[in-house]
């Protein structure tokens, strides 16, 4: 086991250096720059800004200089948040982010994997279509839709919850975001597991169980871990998305995370804004796709890595 | 010849092809019809209903901001009188013995000095009234009376912050969103489709590398991808389901790659290959039909989710530009009115959300229908 986590964590170094490289380049082939306002600035404090950046020398320099920073692990300072550098952006607004898609994910498991279980041993019940119902549901009303909604109905007409803000993440704070954000991913979880589930029922460990007239939490307990598979690997990249931040969350609510940085570093070639917010998701992307990998052999003893 | 012609089978049986057989299954599914019913329905609306609201998309109505939808006309009886009032206080006057009869108003103006006729074109300006007619003058001009016609028109889902009816908004944006959601799935599904095709078909080196393109493409943040992408392009309407459709043509990949790893190996692709059919030959005649059973599915699930990319787009500002709209531009503008005017959001929402119910459907129906297992 431990060979095979070294193995893919050397594997994932030239895939990230090639995701530096790619991005890097993009972003400085976009047209307009960093400085460039609605007024233009004069020439002389253009060139200086340049200068101080080092945005004047070549760019295979420029990338040289920006790899080895990102070796040394910084980021850089950001060019749009004057004062700021990109690590002290993230240690802000990470934690924020990554509380936020926690308990979003917790929930999305627990809910959904409940709710996905009982729709597969009721099949065709009427809790069945409930659930069913709500997969599509929670599928196809837009975060951008659920949200305004959640804050109409519970901050504006019952006033139990405030609109928005982080407050430093008071629980009151906390409900309306994590719902709009878990409530998609319960649907998913939902309907995977359900399929899943069906799938695992059928098997013939399950039916010797049932033949043997164990009761249905022995059952569900040998079940889960047959069904488990597709729902996990899921859940690898969805846990990296929601860890990550959600533009249209932060937004909305007003909350001081990292999702909006991708938006406001890439309409205002804030470059080491991007590229940082680009290593950020590639590393967790990578990681939970390791972390799904061990689940896998964890979960399943017929998966083996040599 | 006899011996056949005597044989009891008068009929030839009829064979049962895949997609005969998957269509009947498909007709069977009651939700799945009831959301090709919807669906249609609602790409009709949005293609002949702009010619039939009375209004255009991008035509402002001063007098009606944010007017809440109703179903009967505007204006409403009791802002006739003050809105006459108004104009003639424009034009130095007095309105006075308003009466309104039937489509027309008469009313008399008064004023100190000689009013001057011209500026009856006032009454035209508003929204509500149609052109002036002076009846009767007295007192040397200080005096008038005058028939204004007053106009009606229907705002049956409100308008919009800027006076707009949205009723035709929301039918000029399904007609964005549904051609983005298509075209855009056309892209990405020709992109796919070829691109899977070719990648498991060599296989071996070939098949590494560009398997590997695709892993990084996913490692990519994906809204990092489509920024970069529309500030390339600039905001343009037709480039823009090319950036989506560039995004989204991973996963199909994915998915053809691995039914070609399987259909290559099969007789008849090694018949072709003994044939010496060239290898662009293969791909055309033998791979991409077969695999098009998952494409069709996965197709009919990825229009929804286009369909709610280019909203997300549109919400962030980064989509369809105004006067120009789409769904996700209406739901993002009634998001910030939700306080005022709920409506704003309520309409656009349940026409975006009843098509992407109404395709999750489609979807889920053509899968249970192709999928031969569930015979």
């Amino acid at each position: 086991m431990l060979p095979f986590i070294l193995r893919r964590f050397l594997s994932a170094i030239p895939t990230l250096f090639l995701i530096v490289t790619i991005s890097f380049f993009l972003i400085r082939l976009a047209p307009g720059g960093p400085f460039d306002l609605e007024q233009p600035l004069e020439a002389k404090v253009m060139e200086n800004l340049r200068r101080i950046y080092k945005l004047d020398r070549p760019l295979i320099e420029q990338y040289g200089l920006y790899l080895g920073a990102l070796l040394r692990g910084d980021f850089g300072p950001s060019f749009y948040f004057r004062d700021f550098t990109i690590g002290e952006l993230f240690a802000r607004g990470l934690p924020v982010s990554m509380m936020l898609g926690a308990l979003a994910l917790g929930f999305a498991i627990l809910i959904g994997g409940a709710l996905g279980t009982l729709a597969a041993f009721r099949q065709n019940s009427a809790a069945d279509y409930a659930v069913m119902a709500l997969g599509t549901a929670g599928l196809t009303i837009p975060n951008f839709v659920v949200a305004p909604v959640l804050q109409i109905v519970f901050a504006l007409m019952l006033g139990v919850l405030p609109v928005g803000g982080w407050n430093d993440g008071a629980v009151r704070n906390l409900v309306l975001p994590v719902v709009t954000l878990a409530l998609p991913q319960i649907a998913v979880v939902a309907r995977m597991t359900r399929a899943a589930m069906i799938e695992t029922l059928r098997s013939n460990h399950i039916r010797t169980l049932r033949s043997l007239g164990l009761p249905n939490g022995v059952i569900v307990r040998h079940a889960t871990r047959g069904a488990a598979l597709p729902v996990v690997s899921y859940l690898g990249p969805a846990a990296a998305a929601l860890l990550t931040g959600s533009v249209v969350v932060e937004t909305i609510f007003g909350l001081p995370g990292v999702g909006r940085y991708f938006v406001e570093g890439a309409l205002n070639r804030d470059y080491t804004l991007v590229m940082g917010t680009v290593v950020l998701v590639a590393v967790f992307v990578l990681l939970f796709n390791l972390v799904v990998d061990i689940l896998y052999a964890l979960i399943d003893p017929r998966v083996r890595y040599e | 010849m006899a011996e056949a012609a005597a044989l009891p089978t008068t009929e030839a049986v009829l064979g049962r092809s895949l997609w005969a057989d998957a269509k009947a299954r498909l007709f069977r599914n009651r939700a799945a019809v009831a959301s090709m019913v919807v669906l249609a329905a609602i790409a009709i609306a949005c293609l002949f209903g702009p010619l039939l609201t009375t209004h255009a998309y991008d035509r402002v109505h001063q007098d009606y901001v944010r007017t809440p939808p109703s179903l009967f006309a505007y204006p409403q009886p009791d802002q006739i009188r003050p809105a006459a009032e108004r104009v003639a206080a424009r034009m130095r006057a007095r309105a006075e013995a308003i009466a309104v009869e039937g489509d027309a108003l008469r009313l008399t103006l008064t004023a100190q000095r000689p009013i001057d006729e011209r500026l009856l074109a006032f009454f035209d300006r508003s929204d509500l009234f149609g052109p002036a007619r002076v009846i009767e003058r007295a007192e040397e001009g200080r005096r008038l009376a005058v028939e204004v016609p007053v106009e009606r028109r229907y705002f049956l889902f409100g308008t919009d912050a800027n006076g707009r009816d949205l009723l035709t908004r929301t039918l000029i944006a399904g007609r964005v969103s549904l051609a983005i959601g298509f075209l855009a799935t056309a892209v990405s599904i020709t992109i796919g489709v070829v691109y899977g095709a070719v990648s498991g078909y060599l296989g071996g080196r070939v098949d590494l590398l560009m398997m590997r393109l695709v892993d990084i493409l996913y490692a990519l943040p994906f809204i990092f991808f489509v920024i970069m992408l529309v500030v390339f392009f600039g905001r343009n309407f037709v480039l823009m389901f090319i950036a989506v459709g560039a995004v989204e043509w991973l996963d199909m990949a994915r998915i053809v790659r691995g039914q070609t790893l399987s259909i290559k190996r099969q007789e008849y692709v090694q018949a072709a290959e003994a044939l010496g059919v060239t290898t662009s030959g293969i791909l055309r005649r033998h791979i991409i039909p077969n695999t098009l059973g998952p494409v069709i599915v996965y197709m009919t699930l990825l229009v929804p989710k286009v369909i709610l990319l280019e909203s997300f787009l549109s919400f962030l500002g980064l989509g369809v530009q105004e006067p120009m709209t789409s769904w996700g531009v209406l739901i993002s503008d009634g998001a910030k009115n939700i306080q005022g005017a709920a409506y704003m959001l309520i309409f656009p929402s349940l026409f975006l959300v009843a098509t992407l119910f109404a395709l999750n459907f489609i979807g889920d129906g053509l899968r249970d229908a192709l999928d031969p297992k569930d015979r």
